[in-house]
């Protein structure tokens, strides 16, 4: 479904105003944060929009749209939201311009009264991202692309103190040094599942909020796990690879791979996307494994106390987890030794969860069966010795977005 | 024990079953053209009454061939495929032909769903990005799509094409199909002809046997209907689809995309694939994994069995049958 997403900022009364006593569908509601200002306490109604819309934030947050990391700032009206009037079939908001259902038209006062708020607010674009979300940004806000200056330093000189968002990747490190060039930013938008590349504990300090996109990718990285798999133990890029060099020159010309389906699936991390990629390799009859921090309670799947055991029992073992002080190097040596020369690592996470040198010369001297690669230790830099393995399966880490999933 | 006619080159430890069971009557490592090999035959103690055959290789299974070996009531045949075999003529001599049944279903499904996987995310197409250095030189690759909300059409949904069903499903797919009758078990649209179908999938599978009538069943017609964005799996058989209107289609983009492991004239491949990255290529090895060849060793002893028997074969074939 395609949602227009509309940013709202200090729209506090207004909105306050304009959600009381109507009906609103507020499902899906992309919530970024909430908080009432404190201006806007005299309009509140018996039920406040925060009330009002507490249930949905859970609602958002299992949709995984997007999720409050810092805490502790004064109070902000950040709303990311559709609202539709389904009473009286119109549309209230800032600047919507719906691509579905098209025949909800805003009222034009609003309209008018949101876009002036809106037009001035200066948001930072770290990286063309997403075309979509460029156009977007840039019809809503007064935009600026950091790619756009050179040097880089001489943006922020001259745009800084007014830039209140910045929408970012993986690619660029939010740490001190930036957050000091950007005095005035209120909130951090990385477009992305992890967030590794953020200094969460300075971000807090200075009272700036910080959001990913948890649930948009889950669909995707779990297609790509299973992809890698496939792809490796049956070795399809290697077929490629033969045919198009000429060398099939006989019919019957093959090698017996192993099959994927039945094989024991082994998931470190079974959050959103561990569990995404379950579900998809339990119609392939794999039994499936899993570590993490907690047992969870999960009839169908195995849960195994350490790494290293699961990997023991296991024929693919998965990266799924996110990237911190206790996942960096999880598959090392030991894990890799346990895996054995049959078996694969798909690793979907972020290079640093595996020993990359260990991993090379497991996989050149076969003491580990193969491996489906999507992230390296320094991307992107790839370790040669890994190009010539047939049973490798190598792709660019994809931090780019694709076009469906702009909408969210 | 009985006699087995051999037409087709086994592994030593098929070889080796194989002898613990039969007289085998092994016609390629004879050396002698066939007529004579099979003029030979009924000569022997015991003239062989059953014949492993398999597809692909010189021997067809044709009147000549069953007027040579009269004394042949059987046919197993180690692959799926029994193009190779004329059924009609068999059936008119009361010869019961078997093929592997299930064995390879698995892991057809398995690369089927692999093939698909490879051409939306282009894990080929990467892998040869990163090997010859673009990645560092060049940035970062397109991204592909994902398969959740997509329509899948799967052409024939026997054994194989029901497994490819069940799989697609997990990633979210819409399954739906095209295949002789419809049938009543499975909850996926029903299409009674390709092109509607085609009209309504972002992706194709061809999962059917090949016939008369499944041949180039994939045209000029059904490419242009699938779409600009439409993508085509083919692990069937190279002629279920007209190879030079899929060429065709690819160059001028009216297909996004293929998957392809079998071809029209193997093991040629059209030159013009070799510079599309929107396109796998593969050598007809869906079915080779170590799993499925000790199941198929399993399963034609399992036939032969039933046929020296008098038991019902485990996977006969019939005349008018599309099989898996």
């Amino acid at each position: 479904m395609r949602q227009a997403t509309l940013l709202l900022r200090s729209l506090g009364p207004k909105c306050v105003e304009l959600m009381r006593g109507r009906d609103w569908d507020l499902s899906p509601i992309l919530l970024a944060y909430l908080h009432l200002p404190a201006s806007a306490s005299k309009f509140v109604p018996p039920f406040s929009p925060f009330r009002v819309l507490r249930p949905y934030v859970s609602l958002a947050t299992r949709q995984g749209t997007v999720s409050s990391q810092a805490g502790g700032a004064p109070p902000r009206l950040f709303i990311l939201l559709r609202l539709v009037d389904m009473s009286s079939s119109s549309f209230a908001g800032t600047d919507c311009q719906f691509t579905h259902p098209p025949q909800l038209h805003p009222p034009p006062s609003v309209l008018a009264a949101a876009a002036m708020a809106m037009d001035s607010l200066s948001v930072l674009l770290l990286y063309p991202v997403n075309a979509y979300l460029e156009q977007e940004l840039d019809r809503r806000f007064s935009l600026l692309r950091l790619w756009e200056h050179s040097p880089p330093d001489s943006l922020f000189r001259a745009h800084g103190p007014a830039i209140r968002a910045v929408v970012g990747y993986p690619g660029h490190k939010v740490d001190a040094a930036l957050l000091d060039a950007l005095p005035s930013l209120e909130i951090f938008s990385s477009f992305s599942v992890g967030i590794d590349h953020v200094d969460l504990s300075e971000c807090r300090e200075r009272g700036i909020r910080v959001t990913n996109t948890p649930d948009v990718l889950t669909d995707d990285v779990a297609d790509l796990a299973v992809g890698l798999a496939i792809a490796a133990l049956r070795k399809i890029p290697q077929a490629d690879r033969y045919v198009r060099a000429g060398l099939w020159k006989a019919k019957g010309d093959y090698t017996l791979t192993t099959r994927f389906s039945g094989k024991r699936v082994g998931i470190i991390g079974l959050g959103r996307i561990g569990l995404a990629i379950a579900t998809r390799v339990e119609a392939f009859d794999c039994p499936v494994n899993y570590y993490q921090r907690t047992q969870k309670e999960y009839p169908n799947y195995t849960y195994y106390h350490s790494v290293v055991e699961l990997a023991a029992n296991s024929d693919v073992l998965v990266v799924a987890c996110p990237l911190n002080e206790q996942t960096r190097r999880i598959v090392n040596r030991e894990v890799i030794e346990a895996l054995g020369p049959k078996g694969v690592l798909i690793n979907i996470g972020r290079g640093p969860h595996v020993d990359e040198p260990e991993l090379v010369s497991a996989l050149v001297e076969g003491r580990l069966g193969g491996a489906g690669l999507d992230v390296f230790e320094d991307e992107p830099n790839v370790p040669e010795a890994l190009f010539t393995l047939d049973n490798v399966v190598l792709v660019p880490h994809a931090v780019t977005l694709k076009f469906e999933l702009k909408h969210n | 024990m009985p006699a087995i006619l051999l037409c087709r080159r086994p592994e030593a430890s098929f070889s080796a079953a194989l002898r613990e069971r039969f007289r085998v009557l092994d016609f390629l490592a004879s050396g002698e053209p066939l007529p004579a090999f099979l003029a030979a035959a009924p000569a022997a103690p015991e003239p062989p009454r059953a014949a492993v055959v398999t597809g692909g290789c010189s021997v067809r299974v044709d009147a000549w061939f069953l007027d040579a070996a009269p004394s042949i009531r059987c046919v197993v045949s180690t692959g799926a495929g029994v193009d190779h075999i004329d059924l009609a003529e068999c059936a008119r001599r009361g010869v019961a032909v078997a093929n592997s049944g299930d064995v390879y279903s698995t892991d057809v499904a398995d690369y089927a769903v692999g093939l698909l996987l490879d051409v939306l995310r282009q894990l080929s197409a990467a892998g040869r990005y990163v090997r010859r250095g673009s990645w560092a030189v060049q940035g970062d690759y397109p991204l592909g799509c994902k398969l959740g909300g997509k329509r899948v059409g799967i052409i024939g949904l026997g054994n194989i094409g029901s497994r490819v069903a069940k799989r697609l499903e997990a990633f979210g797919c819409v399954i739906q199909y095209n295949s002789r009758k419809p049938k009543d078990s499975v909850p996926y649209k029903y299409f009674p002809n390709v092109h509607d179908l085609a009209v309504e999938s972002d992706m194709l599978i061809v999962a059917c046997a090949l016939n008369k009538e499944t041949r180039h069943i994939v045209n000029k017609n059904v490419l242009e209907a699938l779409g600009k964005s439409g993508v085509i799996v083919n692990i069937g058989r190279g002629s279920n689809i007209d190879e030079e209107e899929l060429v065709l289609a690819l160059k001028e983009g009216k297909i996004a995309g293929a998957g392809l492991d079998v071809f029209e004239h193997e093991p040629k491949v059209p030159a013009e694939l070799f510079s599309m990255d929107n396109v796998v290529l593969s050598r007809h090895i869906a079915v080779f994994t170590k799993e499925s060849r000790s199941d198929l060793h399993a399963h034609t002893i399992g036939n032969l069995e039933a046929f020296f028997s008098g038991q019902p074969l485990l996977s006969p074939v019939q005349a008018d049958s599309v099989v898996q």
